[in-house]
């Protein structure tokens, strides 16, 4: 569980089966386990009118499971940026009805909730729980470029290399947090830097 | 007669000054001893000749040199001017209340004239005349919130209302407090105030959206706010933040009434017809310590104020680096004698 924060910063909750037509949930690494236990809440035959994409985590884990859900669609991917194309003609064909389930880190369900916010779906109407690393994806409000999986505090940016604090503040838009130079005022000032995202 | 058009910069050599007229309207914000945050909160009617509220839309003698820095501003970094898709209208709406402000209020400098929706307008100060279709976005060299607001000081912010809430949808903003359009656009009220302390644990927020949900077109609302800045730099943006921190550890007892600035944030609301957004001006005034001390009452009461204001708002206006050294300054300009309430000098 995340700490108590600031108000832009995302709440996430737990999967819970909501009414609809279609289900499309979408998930990486120890975000199946979330999905899996919904499923245990889940009416019989939930999943006939349900897609399942998944992007596996390092270690390769959960397929299985997620397959044995019998979803009416699998999907597997590399990685959220291969996923991409697919997922936005998906979305862009959806029909009233379809419902939407994000699980697993929070850049993976930042990313895709911003891609149906620009679907025209209400981030409101999102299912999401967050499972895994709280690791960050971080655009640096200098030069606008995204690092991803920040873990640490302060992080440089993997663009221009400023030395960044990593905010609370966070723009559902650009599915990141907002890094600003923490030494600014004097570039002498050097503060440790902590692995506190992990 | 007309305004004296001050030739100027808020960068590199910083040439910024307010003549003696300027210094007696500057918007001084407190009205006694001490700050705290409040849903201060007014009606936005016209105030007294030769104050800033004159006129609704103020023009003053910084006009031309802040349209100025406005355009190298955007010359830089065009995300500092976004309009979400839907936000069209609301600009065509925020166009013609602003022609209609400036040319209402400084005739000799703007005239706006309609025919139907043939519309001509002319901004003698930036030597533009334009003959245009209102609601045709093609009749004009840019979009029409991006058109006007390259020619109206301060930023803009337009609000979308619907679901009960206010939402950042379009702005150009290239004055501001340390604040990010391009971050920020989109959010609702409470996700854009997030970063700001103390202010949600009072409930600031909640009755201030309340408040602002329910304006009514033709009765505009006001209030202040405050930062203080180093040099008279209007673009304080966090994206330039790596440029502009230094300034703060450039300040020494010695330069203090120079480099000082204190900033102050005209904001007004006001209601759109067509659109029923919001449009949300933040007009900024800047002046420099040494021009603030002309008025001894001022004097006095900026240093009760930054004396005593809480670490956690100094912390989140940037003045902790420079505090101790302005207040120093200032000390001496204080003889502890009472100061008359209100905002106005003596």
């Amino acid at each position: 569980m995340a700490a108590k924060s600031i108000i832009s910063r995302p709440v996430y909750g737990t999967l819970s089966p909501q009414p609809g037509k279609h289900h499309l949930f979408i998930a990486d690494a120890e975000g199946a386990l979330a999905i899996a236990e919904m499923a245990g809440r889940a009416p019989p035959r939930f999943f006939d009118d349900a897609e399942v994409v998944f992007i596996p985590g390092p270690d390769g884990k959960h397929t299985v499971a997620l397959e044995a859900l019998k979803p009416a669609q699998f999907h597997q991917a590399p990685s959220f940026a291969s996923l991409l194309p697919r997922l936005r003609q998906t979305l862009a064909n959806a029909h009233m009805g379809l419902r939407l389930y994000l699980s697993g880190t929070e850049g993976l369900i930042g990313q895709a909730m911003q891609v149906a916010l620009e679907a025209g779906i209400d981030h409101t109407s999102i299912q999401t729980e967050h499972r895994g690393s709280l690791a960050r994806r971080m655009q640096c409000v200098h030069c606008k470029g995204i690092t991803e999986n920040v873990t640490t505090q302060p992080a440089t940016c993997a663009h221009c290399g400023l030395l960044l604090l990593v905010r609370d503040h966070y723009s559902r838009r650009i599915a990141a947090f907002q890094g600003v130079c923490i030494n600014a005022e004097d570039r002498s000032e050097i503060p440790p830097m902590e692995e506190i995202f992990r | 007669m007309g305004i004296t058009f001050r030739k100027e910069t808020f960068r590199d050599d910083f040439t910024f000054k307010n003549s003696p007229e300027h210094i007696r309207r500057f918007p001084f914000p407190f009205h006694e001893d001490a700050y705290m945050y409040a849903v201060n909160i007014e009606p936005h009617v016209v105030g007294p000749r030769g104050s800033v509220l004159e006129n609704l839309i103020d023009v003053d003698e910084h006009y031309v040199a802040e349209m100025q820095d406005r355009a190298l501003v955007l010359a830089e970094d065009p995300l500092r001017c976004q309009s979400l898709p839907h936000m069209t209208l609301a600009g065509w709406d925020l166009l013609e209340l602003l022609m209609e402000q400036q040319a209402l209020g400084y005739p000799e400098h703007f005239t706006l004239t309609r025919d139907g929706d043939r519309w001509r307008w002319i901004n003698r100060p930036l030597g533009i005349d334009d003959t245009f279709t209102f609601g045709d976005t093609s009749t004009l060299p840019y979009g029409p919130m991006e058109y006007i607001t390259r020619q109206s000081q301060g930023d803009f912010c337009i609000l979308d209302q619907r679901d009960g809430n206010l939402w950042m949808d379009a702005g150009m903003v290239t004055t501001q407090a340390d604040w990010s359009l391009d971050f920020d656009i989109g959010m609702n009220f409470f996700e854009w105030h997030a970063p700001v302390p103390l202010a949600h644990e009072k409930g600031i927020f909640v009755r201030a959206l309340k408040f602002l949900t329910n304006i009514q077109q033709g009765k505009p609302a006001r209030r202040l706010n405050w930062t203080m800045t180093i040099n008279p730099r209007l673009d304080t943006s966090p994206e330039n933040y790596h440029k502009w921190g230094p300034d703060r550890a450039t300040v020494t007892p010695e330069n203090v009434g120079d480099k000082v600035h204190l900033r102050v944030e005209l904001q007004s609301f006001w209601r759109l017809p067509r659109s029923n957004g919001i449009v949300f001006p933040i007009r900024c005034y800047l002046i420099k310590m040494d021009e603030l001390v002309t008025q001894p009452k001022w004097a006095r009461r900026l240093h009760r104020v930054i004396r005593d204001l809480p670490d956690e708002l100094a912390n989140y206006k940037g003045l902790t680096r420079y505090r101790p050294a302005l207040v120093e300054w200032l000390s001496k300009l204080d003889d502890g004698s009472a100061t008359s309430s209100g905002f106005g000098p003596d």
